[in-house]
This record gives structure tokens, C-alpha cells and sequence, in this order.
């Protein structure tokens, strides 16, 4: 086991090291650049050169990836260019790297409540019209594009109703205090409750817009386990010596239907925890999804690279976890 | 594949999330899920005609794959037919004459028009018709790319194994680590001209890695395999040994992976276009770019958003339900 | 199992204890703040479109940080509301040399930074010196607006525009300049050249500004600055994207009539829409014209800024040899039907130019007429140079919007049907605004492209000048042509005129000789770019160079 995970944590260095020079190089590939999105209309060529001095990106390609490997390896990405002007990137990642959190564990947490039960209740009704039914309305929240359904949650639910915010992580006007920059957690332990229920409120809608992929996954997973295991024998033989539905159910069937499930979890987690695009950006939630596809667009190259790198770790990291956890859990394999 | 996990877990795992998995269009939920497909490698062994006899009769009565596989016929008839059937010229601005931009930036329904016209007074009623053609090319070419990329790097991997295993798979590992999205949106803005191909090329990009792992999975699985090691011995040439007793066996998992792929593709062309890196020439309509393209008239003329993204909702609907029951009924564990 | 069982809820226990332990409501609970008359809202929320880039003006380059910095800082000349004229602010009056190259201004005697330190001619000079003082970093990028007008910094005194600066007395600073220009003095009134407090920029360190990987690293000062004006800053909440001002108190002129303003920061422009109809901001910048009708329907005021900016259509005679001939690029332009794409793709009150310069600008010829939209012109014109059928590598901008093109694609379109109908091949080329377009017109890629500016303040200068004044490298590539050298020999001689009027007349001259000899590209349209805000915003009064003043505004509950 110990084997196993210094080898994975060996080729993660290795997926990293390969992975910030390709982001390096494909990142100055890109047509474009920091300097055209810094002066905009005000391009000359004589600031275009000065500026490209003063950023040392007149050096030649190699010489730019050597000094940014040495920074790297201290820990220094430079600062932003255009996101956060003079912050530094990685800073700026720890900043927005919590909002993004924030949004994984509520948007799970709602895939995880609905998904186990419904996938539950449609293998035990298995080829019934509720079973087919709601396998076909588990994937329409997948055939929804995100974007779209965010418009509709926020018609609805924000300017209609007017019963949740439109968009951000805090109601402008609250002053909030932020020491860990989760603000659920923050408003808690700073006691400004308001604060935090108004954290929780602009949570809502884009944890459901989030939520619809895993919830997709986790009910599938758990509808194919469950029906699996309702297959085993132990479970037929709980039946015939008449054993009541809600014993076979609580011990048998669910304790070993959940294995799976649980992995899946971990995965789907790890693969918020890298940052959703499309809907950070519709509800203007200030995650790394965000980050990113402003820093794209701003050809931002310092937080990009640091947000890129990390999002690789986590997702590595998140993998291996699952893979130990599987482990731990299933005791089939802790005997190998 | 030495991998210290139960592989019939594992394999139980993938399946599953191989074909949910794929499905997404949203962020990065769609790689990690993808990740566990190939991670094990480990994928149905053998795939006899029973199986296949035995899964069309269970298709044929099963709700699910009939609903998907109307609404995909209906499409794929529909993008052929469709300049028969459409009105009007879904490239002429028909009441252009009537655009303007502060008092009639979206001229209305009327007679003839049923659902009014676009900002450029182009009928919108046959522009959808009309763009369910290019809607398929992009999601089946897409998919099409991605397959022969992660064909190419699958079969380069799974067949020669060793040393070109490692570094493919590492490649690999590179691609799926960064957010698929962001992925796309890269490539799609490499392109030194934006169109309709770069845009596929970008899809398919993010999907070469999910089908490569895929791929490998399921040749290792082979390699190991009592037939293929009937044939080495009977001293088949190796190259024989791979396209005709391999590849044809390991297609299984791919071809309902790839019809998974082409809903999600349809629904990443959208986002794309909602973030700016879609294909910049409108003539020709296709349905994710009439929805990016709607973003900005939205609040005061949903309708020109509400069509193309039901469209987009119920055909990506079909393609992954017709996915769905595949998998299920080309699982050897679920024939019951 | 069983041990993550009990342990995982005992360890978030202790780390919350632990957290509790330091994390203390730091929140003025603000019962003083509220008390602003009974139905006036005590806060003003403002959805800006983009990040303030760092609270010191002097190394900001983009309008959402001026928006900011402008309610906090005041410079020498500040810009009257509603227009694009210059008026007294920090300076009550002021006074060229006979030659335009020493100016005195007189100060107001009664004004005070926000730390308490007096602003007087001491102050004014220890500012410019400050700004002129630059080190190679700040010199290189962000000091941008420095290397604009005054061309040069210390290190390289000999080119630049600013020499000196005395105090005589406390209500007197003079400044001394190596030639006289018409961007003197109204060029004092962009945000970037606002006075700060000497103290604060002292002690703050402010010009340290140090490369940082591949970016800048600001000192702590740009984070935490000390100005004059009505507002200052109470805190820049980064993971809530919001920065909040508070009243001045003991502000030289008239006090804010509101006592916070919020501004959150909403980079898509649909989602500010939907912000400002479910009441959660009171207005919001930069609606798009195509809103403009749903939002004025729903009660919103649309406040329409005259147009301070040009679209053009740049040529490049370099790439394309046929340019060289003026009969081309006149029949490009006549056979563009400007009155159409101004009316059908650009939102009310947009004009089509008949020069590179709004009307607001001194220097604006009156008498110049449009060119006419006469295809058949167009096409004898082509016949005579001999250039039927000629293609043209036209090419347009796409994941932008910018105040003189809300919607690039569009216009484009228009034009490119025009171009095409006289007998033209286009040859369609479009990139990503950041994605290479703007590289790619700085390099001369395209034939001919789409392109604008906005003024920063109103000198001719600032239009034509940037056009066409630097003969060596300009878009437009004037260097290529016979009139080239000689066009920027008389802009520099236009600016350097002394006499308001005699300058005026001079860069009329010069405007008509551009149209009707030169026309190194073509003049498309002014568009007037608008902000919304809600019914109960009351007192906002647009401004041509994005220059509102939220000090004056009151919210309604």
C-alpha cells in the first residue's frame, strides 16, 4: 500500500513538472497576449516593447521557462497581470480557492441527498414506470446546458420571486467580516449570523445548477449497485428466512449497495473542486472556475499557471484519496 | 496494468461511470468521472454474439432506449430533410428592414414566422430546422475526431505496452488533469480563424484523452485474453493479432461511450459559443450557437433562447438515453 | 472506520474552536452611518463591469478604476459634469507664459487630505515630481498614462514634456514644460495625474513598484491611498468583489449627499441586468443597446453619454499597394452606406463621422460634409485607378464590445455588404480582441480592420494626434505615403500653437485636408455609449468621458 502511493506521488511530481511546461509554452502560443490586453487601443509598437521588457517577456522562450521554474519551485507565480493587478497569483488562488469549496460540498451534498434515495427507490422498483422514470429525468438536468438553466433558476427563483440573489457569494451592502474566506463559516464564527444565511442563500441556485451532473452519477452509480447487490445471494437468503424488508434493507443491501457510491462521490467532489466555468461565471461566483476563464480571457499568464497546476495536484490528490479510500473501505482488497 | 485495486470493482466502477460519465457538459465533473473509466482498465472481456442477441431482444422492450432512440432518429431524418422542410432561407434577412437596435432589436412572431426572427431578421423557425444538420455534424464529428484521436493513442498504448504505455498514458494523464472546458476553450482560441471546425476540433480534443484510456482499458483486458493468446501462439503477426482480434473486441465500451459523446459535444458547442469561442460566422445556423449567441437578448426576448435550447435538451436527451440503455444492455452482469 | 467515525466530528470541533479562538466581527455595526434623512437609502450599488485594477490612479489604465479613484482623488483641472470641458477644482485659476511653456496655477487655500497634511504648491510639486520619478518597471508599463502625454521620465529628462515644478507660496504652483502644447493644461484633468497626499505617498512607499514573475508588484500605498475628494476608501473586499466608499466628512467643497457607495463588480452583462431588475443595484454601466428599450420600459432612467469616441476603418497601403491610390480609398468610402449601418446596428443618438473627431472636441471642422453613400461613384471611382474587383483582407474584431462598437459583427456585416456590392471581394478575417486583433493590426496584418478610440480628455491631440502625429509607427502606416511626413509635421506644429483660437482654426484645416486629401482611413460613426440606472437614483448626471461624479446622487428607498 505505502508502495503504491510514493509510486502515484512520484508520477503526480512527474504529471506536474510535464504539465507546467506544456501550460508554459502553450499559454505563449496562444495569439494575443498580456501586453495587447494591458494597453488595449493604446498599442504602439514603442509601448508594446517597453512593456514587453519591463514583464521580461522579450526574453527568449527558454530563458522565461527557466526563470519561472526557479521562481516556482520558491513558491513564487508571479503577480497578476489584469485579474488582480500586483496580487500575488498564488495568493490569489488561496483567496479564491474557497468559494470554489464552499460550492463543491453544497452542490455534493444536494447530488448525494437526492441521488442515493431516488437511485435507491428505482432499483428496488426496478423496470417500473417510476424506475424508467426517473433515470430519463436524472438526464435531462444533464441535457440542460448549465448556462441555460442558470438564466431559468435566476428568472424564476431572483427577479420573479424574488425569494434567493441573483448572483455573487454576499449581499453587497453587509460588510461582512472574512477571516477563512469561506463565508458560511466565517459568518458562524464571527456570530453575524445575517451574514452567514445570507451566504447560504446565494448558495442555492448555483449549487443546483451544479449539482445536476454528480446527481446524474450518484444516482446512476447507486441504482446499478443497489441492483447488483439485491442479485446476491445473502440477500436472497435474508428473504427466505423472512427477515423484514427494513432489516434486509438497513443491513444488508444498503451497507454493502454504498461501496461504490462512495468512491464516486470522492470523484465527482474532486472533479468540482477544480472549478466550474460556465456556472461560477453565470452567478458571477468568484471560484477558480471563474479565475480561470477570466484570466483566459485577460491572457493573465501568472494566475493561470498557478491555477492550472493546482487544479492538476487537486485532481490527482482527490484521485489517489479514492483510491486509498477503497482500500480502507473494502476489505476484499486490503487482503492483496 | 499492476494495479494493487479489485478489478472487478474496478471494472463495475468504470462501466458505470463510463457511460454516465461522458455525458456531461457542464464543467469538470466530466473529467474525473471520465478518469475512473480507464483507470482501472479493466472492461467487459468478452462480448459474444449471445450478448449481443441477448441485449437487442432486452432493448426492444425497454422503454427508455425507444424514447432515445425515436428522438435521435427523428433528428438525424430531420437534419437530413431539413432544407425541404424549412420555410424560409435560414440565411436571408428576411425583415432585416425591421431591425432596430433600441426599439425592435428582435422583430416578432407572426403569420409565416411562428417564432419571429433573430437580430439579423432571419426567420428563426427555419434556421432551427435548417441547423439540426450542422448541430449533428459537429456532435458526430466531434466524436468522430476524438475516437480516432484516442483510438490512435489507445491502440498505440494498450498493443505495444511497455515504455510507449507509460509515456502515452502520462500524456494522457496531462490532458485529463487540466478542466475539460478550459481545455476546449484553448484550443478553440489557438485557431488563427475561428469556425465551425475549430470548434469541433476543440470538443474533441477534451474527449481523445477519455477515449484513449478507454481504449487501452479494454485492449490490456484482451491482451491477457485466452484468444489473443491463442493467436500469438499460433503465430499470428502481432499487427494481425491487434486490428482483428483486439480492437474488434474492445469496441463495445467505446461505441457507447461515443454515443454519450455526441449529446455532450452538442452541449459544449453551446457553451463555447456562450463564452465567446464559438464559431464567429452565424450564416449558417447551428443550434449552440443560436443559444450562445441569444445570451445577450435574453431578459427581453427569451424565446430566441428558448427554442434552440430545447433542441439542444431533447435530441442531447435521446442520444443519452439510446447511451444509457446500450451500456446497460451490453452488461454482461445486468442480463438478469 | 470506526475511529474516523468518532474523530472526524471531535476534529472539526477543535479546529472551530480554534477558529472562533481568532475570528472576531470586525463589522461597524454603523447605527451613525443610516441616519441620512428618512427616505434617502444611506448606500448607493453600483454594478461596475470589471475589477478595479489598484486604488493609485497614477498606475491604473482602465476606466472601472478610474470610476473609483475619480469620487476619491481631484486633480489641478477637473472636468465639468456633463461634458468634456475643463474647470477648476484643486487649482482656483490658472495662467500660461506668453510662450505656453510655463504655467501658474493659483490653489484653493482651504483644502486638506484625508490624513490631515495640507494641499499646497509644495504638495502639487512633491506630486509631479513623484510622477516624473518613475523607475524602469513603472516607466515600462503602468505609468502608462505619464508616457502618454509627457512622453518621457527622469531618467530620460531631455524628451520629456515636464520639467520643473516651484512653489513659490503655498497658493501657487508653477510648472514648466519643454514646449507649448495643446494638451496643456486640460491633459491634468485624467484621473492618473490626481493629487495624493505626500505623507501617505511617503510613507506608503509609492513608487515601488518591482516586477513580479510576469506581472507588477504595487506597494502597499496603492492598496490603502490618501486624495481630496468627497469619497475615500473603506475597504476593497476581493473574494466578495466588492469595495465599498464612505463619505468624506470634512471634504473642501459640497458634501456627498450619500454616505456609502458600493460598487460590485459583475463582469457579465446580462447577469448586471438581472442584478439591477431584482433591486439588488441601484445602476449599472455599459447596458447593451439592445436593452436600452427593456429597460427604459421597465422604469430604469438610460442615461445616454454624448459621444466622445470614432469608429474608423483602418487601410493599410503597405499590404495592400492599391490603398496607395486616394480614388480607392475614396471609393471604399463612398460606396459605404453609413446612414443605414448608423440607423439599423448602433444605438440611439449615434452619428456617422465626417472626421477622426467627435463634435465635442475644439478643433472640430463644422463645415465638413459626409461622403455621400454613391455606390455608382464608388464604382467609376474604382474603374479610373483601375481597381475593379480588387480584394480586400477586411477584418473585424470578435469577444469584444466597446462603447463606438457595441456590437463589432454586426457593423461589420453591414459594411462588408456595401464593400462587396460595389464589385469588391472580401476576403473575411476575424479574431479575438485579445486574441491576436490587436497584435495583428499593430503589425500590419490586415488590409483593412475595425477599430476606434476614446478620448481621454478634450484636446484634438488626443484624437488625431495618437492617429497620425507619430509618422515612424501608426496604424494607419502614413509613413508608406507621399502626404505622410508631412501630415505630422503640421500636427506637431497645430499643437504647439499657443493662441486657443489660432489652434483651433489650424487643426480645422488640418481635419478637412485629412478627409479630402489625405484619408488615410475611413471615419465610420460616433456612438454615445448610455448607464442605466434604477428610478430612485436621482442626480447622476452622464458624462462624455465616463467622468460621473456619484457625490451629487441620492437613492430613494
Amino acid at each position: 500500500m505505502l508502495r503504491f502511493i510514493i509510486r502515484r506521488m512520484i508520477q503526480m511530481v512527474g504529471v506536474v513538472v510535464v504539465l507546467s511546461l506544456l501550460v508554459f509554452l502553450w499559454l505563449r502560443s496562444l495569439p494575443g497576449g498580456t501586453v495587447s490586453a494591458i494597453l488595449g487601443e493604446k498599442a504602439t509598437p514603442e509601448r508594446r516593447a517597453a512593456l514587453e521588457k519591463a514583464l521580461g517577456l522579450d526574453q527568449p522562450i527558454y530563458v522565461q521557462y527557466w526563470q519561472f521554474a526557479k521562481r516556482a519551485l520558491h513558491g513564487d507565480f508571479g503577480a497578476s497581470t489584469k485579474v488582480l493587478p500586483g496580487t500575488d497569483a498564488f495568493d490569489l488562488f488561496m483567496q479564491r480557492f474557497p468559494a470554489t469549496i464552499e460550492l463543491s460540498i453544497v452542490a455534493i451534498i444536494l447530488a448525494v441527498g437526492l441521488g442515493i434515495p431516488l437511485g435507491y427507490m428505482a432499483a428496488r422498483r426496478h423496470n417500473s414506470l417510476f424506475d424508467n422514470g426517473s433515470i430519463v429525468a436524472s438526464l435531462v438536468g444533464v441535457a440542460v446546458p448549465v448556462f441555460f438553466l442558470a438564466f431559468l433558476l435566476k428568472y424564476y427563483f431572483a427577479i420573479k420571486l424574488h425569494w434567493l440573489p441573483v448572483s455573487g457569494r454576499q449581499s453587497a451592502g453587509l460588510g461582512a467580516t472574512h477571516t477563512t474566506g469561506f463565508f458560511v463559516l466565517d459568518g458562524l464564527l464571527t456570530r453575524e449570523y445575517d451574514a452567514a444565511w445570507d451566504a447560504i442563500k446565494h448558495l442555492i441556485l448555483p449549487s443546483l445548477a451544479l449539482a445536476t451532473i454528480p446527481f446524474a452519477v450518484i444516482f446512476r452509480i447507486t441504482r446499478a449497485s443497489v441492483l447488483e447487490v439485491l442479485d446476491e445471494d445473502y440477500v436472497r437468503t435474508a428473504e427466505s428466512k423472512g427477515l423484514t424488508s427494513r432489516v434486509i434493507r438497513g443491513r444488508h443491501v444498503l451497507h454493502n449497495a454504498l461501496l461504490p457510491v462512495v468512491t464516486t462521490i470522492g470523484l465527482q467532489t474532486g472533479g468540482l473542486l477544480v472549478g466550474a466555468i460556465l456556472t461560477e461565471r453565470v452567478f458571477n461566483f468568484g471560484g477558480i472556475g471563474d479565475t480561470v476563464a477570466q484570466a483566459f480571457e485577460q491572457r493573465d499568464y501568472g494566475v493561470l499557471q498557478v491555477c492550472i497546476l493546482m487544479a492538476a495536484i487537486t485532481f490527482v490528490v482527490v484521485n489517489l484519496l479514492v483510491d486509498i479510500a477503497y482500500a480502507v473501505i473494502d476489505p476484499r482488497v486490503r487482503t492483496r | 496494468m499492476d494495479n494493487p485495486l479489485n478489478p472487478n470493482r474496478k471494472k463495475q466502477r468504470i462501466d458505470d461511470l463510463a457511460a454516465t460519465a461522458g455525458t456531461g457538459g457542464g464543467a469538470g465533473s466530466v473529467a474525473v468521472a471520465d478518469l475512473t473509466v480507464g483507470d482501472a482498465g479493466h472492461i467487459a472481456e468478452s462480448t459474444g454474439v449471445s450478448l449481443i442477441a441477448s441485449a437487442w431482444s432486452r432493448l426492444r422492450r425497454d422503454p427508455v432506449f425507444l424514447l432515445g432512440a425515436f428522438i435521435t432518429l427523428a433528428f438525424v431524418l430531420l437534419a437530413i430533410f431539413s432544407p425541404l422542410i424549412a420555410p424560409h432561407d435560414p440565411t436571408a434577412g428576411l425583415l432585416l428592414k425591421e431591425v432596430r437596435p433600441q426599439t425592435n432589436p428582435i422583430p416578432g412572431a407572426r403569420p409565416g414566422y411562428p417564432f419571429g426572427a433573430d437580430s439579423s431578421g432571419r426567420d428563426i423557425f427555419s434556421r432551427l430546422i435548417v441547423g439540426s444538420r450542422q448541430t449533428l455534424i459537429v456532435g458526430v464529428m466531434a466524436t468522430l475526431f476524438g475516437f480516432i484521436g484516442g483510438l490512435t493513442l489507445g491502440t498505440l498504448a494498450g498493443a505495444i505496452g511497455g515504455w510507449v504505455d507509460s509515456v502515452v498514458m502520462r500524456v494522457v494523464d496531462v490532458m485529463l488533469s487540466i478542466p475539460s472546458l478550459l481545455l476546449a476553450f484553448s484550443v478553440a482560441a489557438i485557431a488563427a480563424r475561428p469556425s465551425q471546425w475549430t470548434v469541433i476540433v476543440a470538443i474533441a480534443t477534451v474527449q481523445v484523452p477519455i477515449f484513449a484510456r478507454l481504449l487501452r482499458g479494454s485492449m490490456l483486458a484482451q491482451r491477457g485474453s485466452d484468444h489473443v493468446l491463442a493467436a500469438r501462439a499460433l503465430g499470428v503477426k502481432p499487427s494481425a493479432i491487434v486490428f482483428r482480434h483486439m480492437l474488434p473486441n474492445s469496441l463495445s465500451p467505446v461505441i457507447v461511450q461515443a454515443t454519450l459523446v455526441v449529446a455532450s459535444a452538442i452541449i459544449d458547442a453551446a457553451a463555447l459559443s456562450f463564452l465567446g469561442l464559438g464559431n464567429p460566422d452565424d450564416r449558417q445556423p447551428e443550434w449552440g450557437q443560436m443559444l450562445g449567441k441569444a445570451q445577450q437578448y435574453i431578459y427581453d426576448h427569451p424565446a430566441l433562447a428558448i427554442w434552440p435550447a430545447l433542441c439542444i435538451i431533447v435530441v442531447a436527451l435521446g442520444f443519452t438515453l439510446m447511451g444509457e440503455s446500450l451500456r446497460e444492455a451490453l452488461d454482461p452482469k445486468s442480463r438478469r | 472506520m470506526k475511529f474516523a467515525r468518532k474523530a472526524a466530528p471531535a476534529a472539526v470541533a477543535a479546529l472551530a474552536l480554534t477558529l472562533t479562538a481568532c475570528a472576531q466581527s470586525d463589522r461597524d455595526t454603523g447605527g451613525d452611518t443610516a441616519k441620512s434623512g428618512g427616505d434617502v437609502k444611506d448606500t448607493i450599488t453600483f454594478g461596475a463591469a470589471g475589477a478595479p485594477e489598484l486604488f493609485d490612479p497614477f498606475y491604473a489604465t482602465d476606466g472601472e478604476t478610474f470610476r473609483v479613484t475619480r469620487q476619491m482623488m481631484e486633480g489641478l483641472v477637473g472636468i465639468k459634469a456633463g461634458t468634456a470641458e475643463i474647470e477648476p477644482e484643486l487649482a482656483k485659476s490658472w495662467e500660461p507664459s506668453a510662450d505656453g511653456k510655463t504655467w501658474t496655477f493659483k490653489l484653493r487655500d482651504d483644502v486638506k487630505f484625508w490624513d490631515g497634511e495640507p494641499f499646497n504648491g509644495e504638495a502639487v510639486c512633491y506630486n509631479m515630481e513623484r510622477m516624473f520619478d518613475q523607475n524602469e518597471v513603472a516607466a515600462g508599463g503602468p505609468a502608462g498614462y505619464w508616457a502618454d502625454v509627457m512622453g518621457a521620465f527622469k531618467s530620460d529628462a531631455a524628451n520629456a514634456l515636464y520639467q520643473s515644478c516651484t512653489a513659490p507660496d503655498p497658493t501657487t504652483a508653477v510648472i514648466k514644460i519643454s514646449r507649448s502644447t495643446s494638451k496643456f493644461p486640460t491633459a491634468l484633468s485624467l484621473d492618473s495625474f490626481s493629487m495624493q497626499s505626500p505623507k501617505a505617498l511617503k510613507e506608503g512607499d509609492a513608487n515601488n513598484v518591482t516586477k513580479q514573475g510576469e506581472g507588477f508588484g504595487y506597494p502597499a500605498y496603492s492598496k490603502n491611498p490618501v486624495g481630496t475628494g468627497p469619497y475615500k476608501l473603506d475597504k476593497y473586499d476581493e473574494a466578495n468583489k466588492t469595495v465599498t466608499l464612505v463619505r468624506n466628512d470634512d471634504y473642501w467643497g459640497e458634501k456627498a449627499k450619500t454616505a456609502k457607495i458600493v460598487f460590485k463588480i459583475i463582469p457579465d452583462e446580462s447577469t448586471r441586468r438581472q442584478e439591477l431588475e431584482a433591486g439588488s443595484i441601484d445602476g449599472y454601466d455599459l447596458p447593451n443597446p439592445a436593452d436600452w428599450k427593456g429597460l427604459k420600459e421597465a422604469g430604469n432612467d438610460v442615461l445616454v453619454r454624448p459621444a466622445f469616441n470614432i469608429l474608423y476603418l483602418g487601410l493599410n497601403p503597405e499590404k495592400n499597394p492599391k490603398l496607395k491610390d486616394l480614388k480607392v480609398r475614396q471609393a471604399l468610402y463612398y460606396a459605404l452606406n453609413r446612414d443605414q449601418m448608423v440607423k439599423t446596428q448602433l444605438p440611439e443618438g449615434a452619428t456617422v463621422a465626417t472626421q477622426f473627431m467627435p463634435d465635442t472636441v475644439s478643433g472640430y471642422n463644422k463645415d465638413l460634409k459626409p461622403y455621400a453613400y454613391d455606390p455608382d461613384k464608388a464604382k467609376s471611382l474604382l474603374k479610373e485607378a483601375g481597381a475593379e474587383g480588387m480584394t480586400l483582407t477586411f477584418a473585424y474584431p470578435s469577444a469584444v464590445s466597446r462603447p463606438y462598437m457595441p456590437d463589432p459583427q454586426k457593423i461589420y456585416e453591414a459594411l462588408r455588404g456595401d464593400l462587396e456590392a460595389v464589385g469588391i471581394k472580401v476576403n473575411v478575417v476575424t479574431k479575438p480582441w485579445n486574441g491576436g486583433y490587436l497584435d495583428t493590426v499593430d503589425n500590419g496584418g490586415f488590409d483593412a480592420w475595425l477599430l476606434g478610440w476614446t478620448g481621454d480628455y478634450d484636446s484634438p491631440d488626443n484624437f488625431i494626434g495618437t492617429f497620425f502625429a507619430n509618422l515612424k509607427a501608426n496604424d494607419f502606416h502614413t509613413s508608406a505615403t507621399s502626404y505622410g511626413a508631412q501630415l505630422s509635421k503640421d500636427l506637431q506644429a497645430a499643437d504647439a500653437i499657443v493662441d486657443e483660437n489660432e489652434r483651433s482654426a489650424a487643426y480645422q484645416k488640418l481635419n478637412q485636408q485629412i478627409m479630402e486629401e489625405y484619408l488615410p482611413g475611413l471615419a465610420i460613426s460616433h456612438s454615445p455609449p448610455a448607464l442605466v440606472v434604477s428610478k430612485k437614483v436621482k442626480g447622476l448626471v452622464a458624462s462624455p468621458l465616463t467622468a460621473e461624479e456619484f457625490s451629487t446622487v441620492t437613492v430613494t428607498k
